[in-house]
């Protein structure tokens, strides 16, 4: 497996990880703060990648972002703890299990029933944290500094290069992941079910597990998306325009490589911060004609048109 | 254990609310035998090969592989059974190329315990699906998107899939439909010397009584759900029911070829 | 026993609002199997239209009651132009995409249509209470309450009957209910389904629209206004049966009561009891409780 490591596409990802954690250096605060919620973000995205290429699109991802948020804040409020590692642990667990159990209902839908589905248990969890106190309702928490084994770092820089770290061995793992015969089944079932079936392999199980790859993904995004910006609520981390973020990016990056999520995530971040700034009443204007002229234009997503640019044939290079 | 059949269906029954798909089915096959479903189109062919790999609950009967009783398991556990099936219209991954399918279908096969998280273009996996795609003679298409592929290769594809995991009994739902006529020969040639060679029990149902003479050592023939007869191919084509409620209605719909839509209404 | 009327008459003016802007999505849904985010986008263009109309009859010096035509006329122009524009334009292209893309279409297009009613009339709230004030208050239950929300119950059972009639009363209907069992059949029919699709689509468009220039002079009209309507509004068409009238109704009508006894009983569980009720409908019975749709599990 550790063959991977030699692979072309692979060592353009380590670099481009690898000059994002140097350039913290010598970048500016607000690009740093931009990348990093663009990485968060992506690695979400990295999830549903690993879906929509089963053929499977949740609309209600903001569930697990929003776990994996509010298991930082409250692992903080209520005990207490700011570390690094634990913060991410805990985010990925709680979120993975929650997709554990959910997984269970549903892996048996598929179009826009699962989208349905999985919008009203994000919406289910909304609900809940929007009326209760004890889980700070549409206050929300804030989350204070990350600590890395009791030191308490001056600014967000060694944050950001733990995200960017994180972001990196994640990459790796899904890359493997797709490369495997369970991984290329998302195609496979994409394609034809009955097929998968009969070649004894079990579509609910496989749904399962991709379902459960996404939910801990989420998780991960969400936590360190609560550690970036210092403040989980309910409508920033939960509610469907939330997952419909996610989904928006998704499409906008395209399918074609686990690098196009956080491509995409950050031209994201940037084009808001952007339209913000020059046309703060046309931000939605912006991202509904982006995803129309996707939808229509590019169906591959802004990494088919790197392909295009790059010379390179159509088919994933995953 | 020698002389008990590889397969044995007795009283099987399907009906669809008032519409009586099956009725009263008993078959006994031998190991290695090689029989002919016949049939026109409704009489129940397709619904018993469904009934049989576990696409359809049958809803009255028993279905024994191997002396194991197998009656309304998913088709997954029927393929880990031995079983195995081709489709009428053939089920393949489009958007994958030819090698990629077999892979696919072969890696499936082979597992165990963690093997499906290894990468699928293994050395290993390569090797034996090259060997495969020459066995039936579409090594041409190896690289080939399946979604581009003529009727005829398709239908290989799909029965090379069935077969990687060497099934003991396999069950072929009209191999040559869909397939011109100049075509048909050459695939069934292909296809039953590679099983013969392995052994396997095949089943195939077919509307082309010149495949079944040539290839089958016995014929089974439906109609309206039932066995109509069940002998040795030169007794039962000249079976006069079998003539009239078969064959009679055989040659005139001979010419489109196609099996209509069985697969998609079962 | 105050509290059951209460409950009672909350809930059935929550259900009436939900029906009104619901019937149109399921409409929508049922002939063109497209679950419209857009529906949104009516609703709100429908109370700004209303909102700014009857103000400027105000201010023109016109009585109260002319608010009504102002509402009215502002659901018609509304669903009729936006409603043949997004299909022109939009929907026609997407017919042979899958549904998720279909959907996200949608979405891009409310996203769109939001910020062009900022662009068009700006971000000031609009306070529009002409009709409501004209039909002034009366005292139910020991509770005083304005006259204008109960009418809103009389415009939906008004709405449903229409719905009903004109599906299954006239041969317009007739055609539309073959077109909602089965696409192909009906084309192959000889009905011109394109057609059927468009006047579907501008007439969903339009009661979503009613919709929301009828709720107008209750609320303050501001940006954001539509943003938590479509999620009800999917949570209801889900619940009902998507593609279904009778669904719509019984599922406005189920997750109206649930709200109101929530509201006054149990206020924390508000927000989630009905994506708690859509998530167990779509889990049990996921074509709804009434649809004519087939659940597409595998």
């Amino acid at each position: 497996m550790t063959d991977i490591l030699a692979e072309k596409t692979v060592r353009w990802i380590a670099l481009a990880f690898l000059a994002t954690a140097l350039a913290s250096f010598v970048l500016p605060d607000w690009i740093v703060n931009n990348l990093m919620f663009g990485l968060a973000r992506g690695l979400a995205v990295l999830g549903l990648l690993v879906l929509w290429r089963t053929g499977l699109m949740s609309f209600g991802h903001g569930l697990y972002f929003g776990l994996g948020a509010y298991t930082v804040a409250l692992l903080e409020s209520y005990v207490g703890i700011t570390d690094l590692f634990l913060r991410i642990a805990a985010a990925v667990t709680v979120a993975a299990v929650v997709g554990f159990v959910l997984g269970f209902i549903l892996r048996r839908y598929r179009d826009i029933f699962f989208a349905m589905l999985s919008l009203a248990f994000s919406m289910v969890l909304y609900g809940i944290l929007a009326k209760t106190e004890a889980l700070g309702s549409t206050d929300g928490f804030s989350v204070s500094q990350t600590t890395i084994f009791g030191w308490q770092p001056g600014n967000k820089q060694p944050l950001f290069i733990a995200i960017t770290a994180f972001a990196f061995v994640a990459v790796i793992l899904v890359q493997i992941y797709l490369r495997s015969t369970l991984g290329r089944l998302t195609t496979g079932i994409r394609d034809n079910e009955i097929r998968v079936e009969y070649l004894g392999y079990s579509v609910a199980q496989a749904i399962h597990i991709k379902y459960v790859i996404s939910t801990a993904l989420a998780g991960a995004a969400g936590g360190m998306m609560a550690m970036a910006l210092g403040q989980v609520d309910p409508d920033s981390m939960v509610y469907w325009t939330v997952s419909g973020e996610l989904v928006f990016i998704t499409i906008m990056a395209g399918p074609g490589s686990v690098a196009a999520p956080f491509i995409g995530a950050v031209i994201f971040e940037f084009l808001r911060t952007y339209a913000f700034e020059l046309a703060p009443y046309a931000w939605q204007l912006i991202v509904g004609t982006t995803l129309l002229g996707i939808i229509f234009f590019l169906p591959g997503g802004i990494w088919s048109l790197l392909e295009k640019l790059r010379g390179s044939g159509g088919r994933h290079n995953v | 254990m020698s002389n008990q059949p590889i397969l044995s269906v007795k009283g099987l029954e399907k009906t669809f609310g008032a519409v009586v798909a099956a009725k009263d089915i008993n078959i006994d096959v031998t190991k290695g035998e090689i029989v002919g479903i016949i049939g026109a189109n409704g009489a129940g062919k397709t619904t018993f090969v469904n009934m049989v790999t576990g696409y359809l609950k049958a809803s009255g009967g028993s279905i024994e592989f191997e002396g194991r009783d197998i009656t309304g398991i998913a088709p997954r556990r029927a393929v880990h059974a031995g079983l195995s099936r081709s489709f009428q219209v053939s089920q393949v991954f489009m958007s994958l190329s030819v090698m990629e399918n077999l892979l696919t279908a072969l890696a499936l096969a082979r597992r165990k315990g963690t093997s499906l998280l290894r990468p699928i273009h293994e050395a290993v996996l390569v090797e034996e699906c090259e060997a495969i795609l020459k066995h039936y003679e579409i090594a041409d298409y190896r690289d080939q998107t399946a979604s581009t592929l003529s009727q005829g290769v398709r239908k290989l594809l799909d029965i090379a899939m069935a077969v990687v995991g060497n099934p003991r009994l396999l069950l072929l739902d009209e191999p040559t439909s869909g397939v011109s006529i100049e075509e048909k020969f050459g695939i069934m040639d292909i296809v039953m010397s590679a099983l013969k060679s392995e052994g396997t029990t095949v089943l195939f149902v077919e509307h082309d009584m010149e495949i079944v003479e040539r290839y089958v050592d016995r014929v089974i023939a439906f109609y309206q759900g039932e066995i109509i007869c069940d002998a040795p191919p030169a007794q039962a084509l000249i079976d006069p029911r079998v003539r009239e409620l078969v064959i009679g209605e055989e040659i005139s719909t001979s010419d489109t070829g196609e099996g209509g839509t069985e697969m998609a209404n079962a | 026993m105050d509290t059951a009327f209460t409950i009672l008459l909350d809930g059935l003016t929550y259900a009436s609002y939900l029906f009104i802007v619901s019937a149109g999505l399921t409409i929508i849904f049922g002939v063109m199997k497209i679950l419209n985010v857009a529906h949104g986008s009516f609703y709100a263009w429908g109370a700004y239209c209303s909102a700014y109309f009857v103000g400027q009859f105000a201010e023109m010096g016109l009585p109260d009651w002319t608010g009504f035509f102002a509402i009215a006329g502002s659901a018609i122009l509304v669903g009729a132009v936006l409603g043949l524009l997004i299909e022109r334009v939009i929907l026609r292209r997407m017919y042979d995409q899958e549904e998720i893309l279909i959907v996200l279409a949608t979405f891009g297009i409310f996203l769109i249509l939001e910020d062009v009613i900022l662009l068009v009339f700006g971000v000031n709230p609009y306070f529009a209470y002409q009709p409501m004030a004209y039909l002034g208050s009366i005292e139910l239950g020991g509770i005083t309450r304005d006259v204008y929300s109960l009418t809103l119950f009389a415009l939906a059972v008004v709405i449903a009957v229409m719905c009903w009639w004109g599906l299954n009363k006239t041969r317009w209907g007739l055609l539309l209910v073959a077109v909602i069992h089965d696409k192909e059949a009906s084309m192959a029919m000889g009905i011109n389904v394109q057609a059927v699709s468009v006047a579907t689509f501008v007439i969903g468009a339009t009661l979503g629209a009613l919709g929301g220039a009828y709720i107008a002079p209750t609320v303050s009209v501001a940006p954001g206004f539509a943003v938590d309507v479509i999620v009800l509004g999917f949570a209801v068409v889900v619940i009902g049966g998507m593609g279904s009238i009778p669904g719509a109704l019984i599922g406005s009508v189920l997750v109206g009561l649930l709200r109101a006894l929530t509201v006054h009983k149990m206020p924390e569980l508000e927000l989630f009891v009905i994506f708690i009720v859509m998530s167990v409908v779509l889990m049990f019975r996921p074509e709804g409780l009434f649809a004519p749709a087939k659940a597409r599990k595998i």
